[in-house]
């Protein structure tokens, strides 16, 4: 099932072709009308006229996440700010937030990218879709609203959270297909099993999960689990939202990204030289169609290779391996992007001094866990309980406030935090270990 | 009037009192009264000890986190409404009690309450107005 066949199966010289005009477009743009770009390509002496063919994507520079937080909030709008019809934003203490526009014309083409991958997954406008995608600035939850009511399905937005709720929804409404992260059906899972409800007399057949990366193992885990077909999303706000690849659900095996809209590389994350196809390394994004916040070369940091070889769906748009990680200290709880200079950021803020700490991540029930541990030391020391609980409930609260995501703050013993050649090791990661 | 108290961070683990006490009693130190107030995750451990400067030291170098405090001992008789006295007055001039301790002396018939004080010089001022024996540091010391 396609929900448009001819841009869908374009024969790759025509894709290519299409590519390479949207690509020059894009580029002239950019150098145009964002002066970010402009001061880019003139270091590197790249005149937009310089690209003549889709290798010479190369020459160009490479946007990174900091400079968008460098251009907050609207520094890299490609279009009068009367034409942003919608603004999302990913976390961030004050300041420092990733800011996306979109003009109506972006805001359509989502909702049609959105609306393939939905159908490329399996869902037709008979589907009920039960969204528990976060809404607001996040742009998982309207991402795929949109992308919904576009294709015709009826979508229950019922946003994160409140669980046993949720569980009551689905049975109620019978809804058919599921999308949220990964980690949050395993957790449905749960609590539908301690509420009696099994997944079998429940009328999902299809789970679209993505915002997170997630093994093979955990798709096995989630499929006999929920009693439903797994299929993995990726898409990032930086460069619209979810909805940028998607598994089909003849294959099961491989992200299509939609390159009519977006111009994929994989580059070596050290030396940024670009890699072959099936190589292992960095996925780089050109938005070759957006409109009011274009990117040339953004680097994605997820780790993940391409794969040229034909699909047995019929699609001709490439397909990129699931994501296996990241090329810096990105986290992802539940679908919070979190860095861990953030939280120093945080800790630094609340009592203005930069106290050792380390984040240790988890699984309990199938739900990711962040603790944070600062050490005490003697300018933080009280000898009243109270005022150490209160700096725990402080912590805690900044960085809810600041990076939305709730965590456990836990005060530990100076020198408790291993350090190795002097340099702490910030992140322990016990997720995909058995505890 | 006043008297030093060292107060140490505690993480709860097996052992870590221990420790405390161990680095202690290497350093010669004689422990006069302690409290141990816990949550789920740490404790904070309150002593009034022989040399304060000295068990500071001792501790800081074994790697623990050590604060000062100055709080108030109070001598009272080992009987009914002993502390209830103090309380009364303490109260009717709002004065908070952030927390306390007490122990009793093998010597004589009296027991000795320790005080942490949001106001301690004003505690300290109703409480000699009152009647009531404030203890200084020599004398809890060399009891």
């Amino acid at each position: 099932m396609m929900y448009d066949v001819e841009k869908e199966t374009l024969p790759r010289e025509e894709l290519e072709a299409l590519q390479l005009k949207r690509l020059k477009d894009v580029v002239e743009k950019v150098y145009y009308n964002v002066p970010f770009y402009r001061k880019k390509f003139d270091e590197l002496g790249v005149r937009p006229e310089h690209i003549r063919s889709l290798s010479d994507v190369k020459y160009l520079p490479f946007t990174e996440k900091q400079d968008l937080r460098n251009n907050y909030p609207f520094g890299l709008f490609s279009v009068p700010k009367e034409n942003v019809v919608r603004i999302h934003a990913s976390s961030g203490t004050t300041g420092k937030s990733t800011v996306v526009g979109y003009t109506q014309r972006d805001v359509n083409n989502w909702a049609e990218l959105m609306a393939r991958s939905l159908m490329a997954a399996g869902v037709t406008r008979r589907d009920i879709i039960h969204n528990a995608y976060g809404y607001g600035l996040f742009t998982g939850g309207l991402g795929t609203h949109y992308g919904a009511e576009k294709l015709g399905a009826t979508i229950v937005p019922v946003s994160g959270g409140g669980t046993k709720r949720q569980i009551m929804l689905l049975n109620d409404f019978k809804a058919t297909v599921i999308c949220c992260t990964p980690s949050y059906a395993l957790h449905l899972y749960d609590v539908a099993q301690e509420a009696g409800v099994d997944f079998k007399d429940l009328s999902l057949h299809t789970g679209i999960f993505g915002a997170e990366p997630w093994t093979e193992e955990m798709r096995r885990e989630i499929e006999a689990k929920l009693n439903l077909k797994a299929l993995d999303i990726y898409g990032l706000s930086e460069v619209m939202g979810p909805g940028v690849a998607i598994e089909c659900r003849e294959a099961q095996n491989g992200l299509h990204i939609w390159e009519d809209h977006f111009l994929v590389e994989i580059i070596d994350p050290e030396t940024l030289e670009p890699l072959p196809y099936g190589e292992k390394g960095e996925l780089v994004i050109t938005t070759i169609t957006k409109e009011a916040q274009p990117l040339i070369r953004y680097r994605t940091r997820d780790l993940t290779s391409l794969n040229p070889v034909p699909c047995k769906c019929g699609r001709t748009h490439i397909k990129m391996n699931k994501v296996l990680g990241r090329s810096d200290d990105m986290l992802i709880i539940r679908g919070v992007n979190v860095f861990p200079s953030q939280i120093e950021a945080i800790l630094l803020e609340t009592e203005g001094l930069s106290p050792h700490y380390q984040l240790i991540l988890r699984r309990e029930d199938s739900m990711d866990t962040l603790e944070v541990q600062v050490e005490v030391d003697e300018r933080i020391f009280s000898d009243k309980i109270k005022s150490l609980q209160m700096l725990e409930k402080k912590i805690q609260k900044n960085i809810k406030e600041f990076l939305g995501v709730t965590t456990k703050v836990r005060l530990v013993e100076p020198k408790s935090i291993v350090r190795s050649e002097g340099k702490a090791k910030r992140i322990i990661d016990l997720r995909d270990k058995k505890q | 009037m006043k008297l030093e108290q060292l107060s140490v961070f505690l993480e709860n683990r097996a052992g870590r009192l221990c420790d405390v006490t161990k680095a202690l009693a290497d350093a010669g130190i004689n422990i006069r009264a302690l409290s141990l107030a816990d949550t789920s995750d740490f404790g904070i451990l309150r002593l009034i000890v022989s040399d304060t400067e000295k068990a500071k030291q001792t501790l800081k170098q074994h790697g623990f986190t050590v604060g000062r405090t100055t709080v108030v001992a109070v001598e009272v008789k080992d009987e009914p409404g002993g502390l209830h006295n103090v309380l009364k007055v303490l109260g009717e001039e709002q004065i908070n009690v952030e927390y306390m301790y007490a122990f009793v002396q093998q010597s004589s018939k009296n027991a000795v309450l320790i005080f942490r004080f949001d106001r301690t010089d004003q505690a300290i001022e109703i409480l000699t107005k009152a009647g009531i024996k404030v203890l200084s540091g020599d004398e809890l010391y060399n009891l």
